[in-house]
């Protein structure tokens, strides 16, 4: 309950904020959509900085680090270091003075412009609402996912089918409401403020995380050893030998268990009671379902199992025992005649493993404060642990790394960054963004890896805090949740939900202005609207688009950072539009309808490709799909801009003086 | 300076690919006891590229901008 308590204070104290900010409002649409162009070094920093890093920093990097291994920091981290400051540099402070010089609210008014076309903004306006609802949802599922987790037990018997905490869908809805209420009120300014105060807030207190964790883990070098010896992998890009044989050594265990529940639950085996009394004498390990692996690993012995481990059969087993969907084609095995990986299967949902795990561990689910009871999670993810088949260590491949480099030049096509970056008082207010941004991520990053890799291997009290198999986006709230006292992770908890919140209302402005002008506006031109009316239409497009947010985010959620991956990697196919406005004056009108187009197809098409978005290791020739979609979007919009007729000299005088 | 920072640039992007030049990358070492070598080599890698933004700011900011004006009318533009 204190940590309900302690994250309701911090959403009130954001209310205020944005509701002081709101006493600022000078009335104009310019002011609630830009802050009036008021915004100096420091507010910049904060608010690009707090935007940029969402759900997707501290929830999805310490997620991906317990997955992945420590190598997720130079995919994302340092890169991004490089890349946002070098698109700040470059096209930040370029896009200001265009927007400062012009009067531009949003991208789509400055394309429109620059390329002499009113009917761009129909092609990009929806592309870009598009692929910033993804990005929203990031932030609503893991908000909720986050306070699901933390206030476990709070309730006596409220929410039981929640383990007694606040629901998923309680939590979002919260959230939502929150950034919602100030961002309706507070506009760009309260925005700004309220980034501003977060981002300091989810700074400090991922500090204060780390350190408590690493206590809790018995300090930073044992917490470090500990994944050196158990899972070496995890601290570098590459396998060790070991681990791949130790790897293979449990896939053959878990395969036993495969094959014996097969031939019970299809073949009719059964072991008499001699033959138990053999199996459970002869096994020693006590798990929860060691009877069962007793039994397979006694008939995998004694040869009751009558088919071969590359048989038809036997991928049908390890199907069933994975909870996967067995092939529609009939198609198990490769053209070699060898077994297709059991990844080449798609998980059963949700609701469909899940009842059979509640059918086995279902007596034992209870109120967190009984004694022996356990969570409706905690039955899950021994399920899981105990059911599915190990997890395969795997190297981050050269390649793979290599490509993420184009992955965070998606910030230069952020519709909020390009409204954030409209808000500075002047030119040189950039530059301390430039330079502390790459700084910034360091001191978030860091730790959050750290904390990841660590959760691979932390023990506590003889437990393991983390179980195999265990969700990603849920690693950082179950650590704070296991490894600190009430009050600290309350305030934990208000500094991952600073980081959320941070982005989710920059992003809900931003579409909000997308509407108010690209849309009613632009399209009621020959009416006059009072100042008055404009606030009101941006306010009412803002409630809609959270409205329409938080129903996306109560479907099936993704891995939040395979979703961040797939947004920012079509943001980044939209990169050489946004460089080519700026910097190219040849480029033409035909050529960014082609660059546009083939970024959105090849998007299109990868993403169905990865089963939308199922596969989070998918990958195109080993390299991150993003390099397909900018090369794509790149050569059409050379080649149709070299065929096609120039801007005019107007446009050109325009855009290009010196 | 001015040529140098771009090319300071590219050296980030070229070191930022540890595994054209260093082998850590496929070593579990830690450094400190507890670090991960090729954690510490990125973290080093961010450091760097602060120092090399400032080095941009300084030596590379573009002239005349802070004095840019408004020219269109918010009219003009819905038009």
């Amino acid at each position: 309950m204190t940590q309900l308590i302690i994250i309701i204070i911090y959403l009130s104290l954001l209310l205020g904020l944005g509701l002081f900010a709101s006493r600022l409002f000078r009335g104009t649409s310019k002011d609630y959509l830009l802050a009036s162009h008021s915004i100096g070094p420091v507010l910049l920093l904060m608010s690009l900085f707090g935007t940029t890093m969402t759900a997707f920093a501290l929830v999805g990097s310490t997620g991906e680090a317990y997955a992945e291994g420590v190598g997720v920091y130079g995919m994302l981290a340092s890169s991004s270091g490089i890349i946002h400051s070098l698109c700040f540099f470059l096209i930040g402070v370029k896009l200001w003075s265009f927007g400062r010089r012009h009067g531009y609210t949003t991208q789509v008014q400055f394309f429109r412009d620059r390329l002499e076309s009113d009917r761009i903004g129909l092609l990009l306006f929806p592309i870009l609402v598009s692929l910033v609802i993804p990005y929203l949802l990031i932030g609503v599922i893991a908000a909720g996912t986050v306070i699901s987790s933390v206030t476990e037990g709070a309730f006596a018997n409220a929410f039981a089918a929640y383990d007694y905490g606040v629901p998923n869908w309680l939590g979002s809805l919260a959230v939502c409401g929150v950034v919602l209420i100030y961002v309706f009120f507070g506009g760009m300014r309260g925005t700004a403020w309220a980034n501003t105060f977060q981002t300091l807030v989810f700074m400090v207190l991922g500090v204060i995380t780390f350190f408590v964790i690493s206590d809790k883990l018995g300090g930073l070098e044992e917490a470090s050893t500990r994944v050196q010896e158990k899972h070496p992998s995890r601290l570098m890009r590459d396998i060790l030998p070991e681990e791949e044989a130790d790897y293979q050594t449990s896939l053959k265990k878990w395969e036993t268990l495969a094959f014996y529940n097969y031939m019970v639950k299809e073949k009719g085996l059964k072991l008499d009671e001699q033959q138990i009394a053999d199996a459970q004498a002869a096994f020693k390990p006590r798990m929860p379902n060691w009877k069962d692996r007793a039994a397979g690993a006694y008939a995998a012995k004694n040869k009751l199992v009558t088919f071969a481990p590359d048989s038809e059969e036997a991928q049908r087993a390890r199907i069933l025992q994975d909870d996967r969907v067995m092939p529609a084609d009939g198609r198990f095995m490769d053209e070699a005649g060898e077994p297709l990986p059991l990844a080449s299967f798609p998980r059963q949902s949700r609701d469909v493993w899940q009842a059979k795990a509640r059918e086995i561990y279902g007596n034992r689910i209870g109120h967190p404060s009984e004694e022996g009871k356990w969570t409706h999670k905690k039955a899950l993810g021994i399920y899981r642990a105990m059911n599915w088949s190990p997890e395969a260590p795997h190297p981050m491949g050269r390649l793979k790394f290599f490509t993420y480099l184009l992955v965070p030049l998606s910030v230069g096509m952020f519709p909020h960054l390009f409204q954030h970056w409209l808000t500075a008082r002047k030119a040189s207010t950039f530059k301390l963004a430039v330079v502390a941004h790459p700084i910034f991520i360091m001191i978030v990053w860091l730790p959050c890896v750290l904390v990841g890799v660590w959760a691979t291997s932390a023990i506590v009290d003889g437990r393991q805090v983390i179980p195999p198999h265990f969700p990603p986006n849920a690693v950082l709230a179950m650590l704070v949740k296991q490894l600190s006292d009430p009050l600290l992770g309350g305030l934990l908890t208000a500094g991952i939900l600073a980081a959320i919140m941070s982005s989710l209302d920059s992003q809900f402005l931003c579409i909000g202005t997308m509407f108010t002008t690209d849309i009613a506006l632009h399209y009621n031109r020959d009416k006059e609207f009072t100042e008055k009316q404009k606030v009101m239409y941006a306010r009412l497009f803002i409630v809609a688009i959270v409205a329409v947010t938080y129903g996306f985010s109560l479907f099936e959620p993704r891995r939040v950072f395979t979703l961040g991956v797939w947004c920012f990697s079509g943001f980044s196919s939209l990169f050489p539009l946004v460089v080519a406005a700026v910097y190219w004056r040849r480029l033409t009108k035909a050529g960014a309808y082609a660059s546009i187009l083939a970024a959105a197809g090849s998007w299109l098409t990868l993403f169905a490709m990865s089963d939308f978005g199922l596969n989070p290791n998918f990958t195109v020739a080993g390299m991150m799909p993003v390099v397909v979609m900018v090369a794509a979007s790149l050569s059409a919009l050379v080649l149709v801009s070299l065929t096609t007729k120039p801007p005019s000299e107007a446009t050109l005088g325009k855009f290009f003086r010196n | 300076m001015r040529y140098v920072v771009p090319l300071l640039v590219v050296l980030l992007l070229i070191f930022h690919q540890d595994d054209w030049f260093f082998g850590f990358y496929k070593e579990p070492k830690l450094l400190f006891g507890f670090m991960p070598a090729t954690l510490l080599y990125h973290a080093g890698i961010s450091l760097a590229a602060g120092i090399t933004w400032y080095l941009a700011i300084t030596f590379c900011w573009p002239k005349g901008l802070d004095e840019v004006e408004p020219e269109s009318t918010e009219k003009e533009l819905q038009a």
